[in-house]
């Protein structure tokens, strides 16, 4: 599904990459832990309610381009700034990050293997 | 190619800014992706227990064409027991260190999972130094 899909979906708030919006996803992984997300071969969209900048940072090392965070947590202007240069978009909604879970989920976003 | 970086304790704002920096380098050396990810995400555990567990340090990084050499040296209370501390799941992360999403006690394991050599030599009371070595090719 493509990312304007996905923020339709969990009635997001894209505050980083408008101009990237019809770019198809497939896979999602959700977690607040970092050292989870840089176990990951895979780089899908990641899930989280945690935002602060080690989590840019993370996926920046994880390669990870794709970011939704929950709960109405909103990003302060240097992670966006370090979000910008890793090429990111970021999306925000004020739902649980299980509801985004399940909405993303149901909307046909598949979990990694 | 020889690269240092100064790691400050609790600086949690700048944790990453080393690692961040070397993946920057490999990728105008035209070194592997694959191979990028597994250097970049063991340097930063490193430099996030760095500046979570000790009280700042050093970030030592030597490149030649057929591998990189890390080595993360920080002063701090250091590790009594390293098998232990390479057990997933066992930290002693503070609550700030949680907040910041890490200390799950998947540092170390994460570093040893990513690197071909990893040496971790500790003195308690003076510091961890951490070692870590990964080829190109």
């Amino acid at each position: 599904m493509t990312l304007q899909e996905i923020s339709n979906a969990i009635q997001g708030n894209v505050c980083l990459g408008k101009s990237r919006l019809s770019e198809n996803v497939e896979h999602a992984f959700a977690s607040d832990l970092m050292s989870d997300v840089l176990t990951l071969k895979e780089t899908p969209l990641l899930i989280t309610g945690l935002c602060n900048p080690q989590t840019i940072r993370t996926c920046d090392m994880a390669c990870i381009e794709y970011l939704i965070i929950c709960k109405n947590k909103k990003p302060t202007e240097e992670m966006l700034e370090l979000a910008e240069e890793n090429n990111m978009v970021v999306i925000t909604s004020e739902h649980s990050m299980f509801k985004v879970c399940g909405l993303l989920y149901a909307a046909g976003l598949k979990p990694i293997n | 190619m020889h690269l240092e970086y100064t790691v400050v304790e609790g600086d949690f704002v700048n944790a990453g800014i080393a690692s961040s920096s070397v993946k920057k380098t490999l990728k105008q050396l035209n070194v592997n992706p694959t191979v990028i990810k597994r250097v970049v995400v063991a340097l930063y555990e490193a430099e996030v227990n760095a500046i979570a567990h000790a009280y700042g340090g050093k970030v030592l990084i030597d490149i030649d064409p057929q591998k990189i050499c890390m080595t993360v040296a920080d002063k701090g209370p250091g590790i009594p027991d390293i098998a232990l501390a390479m057990q997933e799941g066992y930290s002693t992360a503070r609550p700030e260190v949680r907040d910041m999403g890490f200390g799950a006690g998947m540092g170390l394991p994460n570093m040893q999972k990513n690197v071909d050599h990893l040496n971790v030599t500790s003195e308690v009371n003076k510091g961890t130094t951490v070692e870590m070595e990964v080829y190109f090719q």
